[in-house]
């Protein structure tokens, strides 16, 4: 299953949509290109996930770790969610009282 | 290359046997991009079964996603090419999954240390989320150790997981 990473720009945020599954194959691959980004100065990201068909434990420690990244930076990281099985594995593992979930990209770009 | 074929067949476990169960098995080469194969397979059977609806064939996908992704670590961590072997026992509104590997054991007693979902501390469980959810999606799992590795044996029924991992 091949991931799709695309970065755009939207304001001030750096907009990085993903699509596939985020699993052990992929996720190596969405933490680099995360990684990367907040190195080089994008402390303000929003992560949609609206295309991503499955995540687990190893997708989240993914996102886990980025989002301890850009703290340290004081940036923000902000994730849409869209797909029901992707948003029942954030409320199970108590991730949504972690994490700022959007359901829409507007929503997320927005003040 | 070790074989990591048990010694008798049959459901592995001291759970009640399935009867009449239809065994599906497969031999995954530990590679992680076998994952997405174990899941394929556990949705389809899941699908198949009108007892189980999309949800719970998203917890099926998910369990069985992370007891293939803990089997395929432990034999790349060992670096040896043994395959994973996953065993799927159905029978109607009820699914068997067994994932099977020879990668040494892991230490079980850490790797279920419970998340705690209290802020900040959430955020030290980048790993070890693998385990609290497969005990939560599953109606019943054991793990059990042999010889040469481990055996993760989960029971699915038609009903939805709720609730969230905590200590």
């Amino acid at each position: 299953m091949d991931l799709r990473i695309d970065v755009t720009t939207s304001g001030e945020w750096s907009v990085v949509q993903v699509g596939g599954e985020v699993d052990v194959a992929t996720a190596p691959r969405l933490r680099e290109r995360l990684v990367d980004l907040v190195n080089h100065g994008r402390h303000r990201l929003v992560l949609d996930l609206g295309a991503v068909g499955f995540i687990d434990s190893t997708g989240l420690g993914v996102l886990i770790g980025v989002l301890k990244r850009i703290r340290t930076v004081d940036g923000s990281l902000r994730l849409v969610l869209v797909e029901p099985h992707v948003r029942k594995v954030f409320e199970i593992t108590g991730l949504d009282g972690v994490f700022a979930i959007h359901p829409t990209l507007d929503d997320a770009v927005g003040p | 290359m070790t074989d990591c074929r048990p010694l008798h067949e049959g459901p592995p476990v001291d759970q009640p046997a399935l009867d009449g169960a239809e065994l599906v098995e497969l031999e995954l080469p530990a590679r992680p991009e076998v994952v997405a194969i174990a899941r394929l397979v556990v949705v389809a059977l899941a699908d198949d079964d009108p007892a189980f609806d999309a949800e719970r064939a998203g917890d099926i996908r998910l369990a069985v996603s992370e007891a293939c992704t803990n089997a395929i670590e432990a034999h790349l961590a060992r670096g040896d090419g043994a395959p994973v072997l996953l065993r799927c026992w159905r029978s109607p509104a009820e699914l068997r999954v067994a994932v099977r590997d020879c990668g040494g054991g892991f230490d079980l007693d850490a790797a279920v240390r419970p998340a705690d979902l209290t802020e900040p501390s959430r955020l030290d469980y980048e790993g070890g989320l693998g385990i609290p959810l497969i005990r939560l999606l599953t109606d019943r799992v054991e793990f059990r150790r042999h010889d040469d590795g481990t055996e993760v044996v989960m029971t699915f029924g038609p009903a939805n997981a709720t609730g969230r991992i905590g200590p």
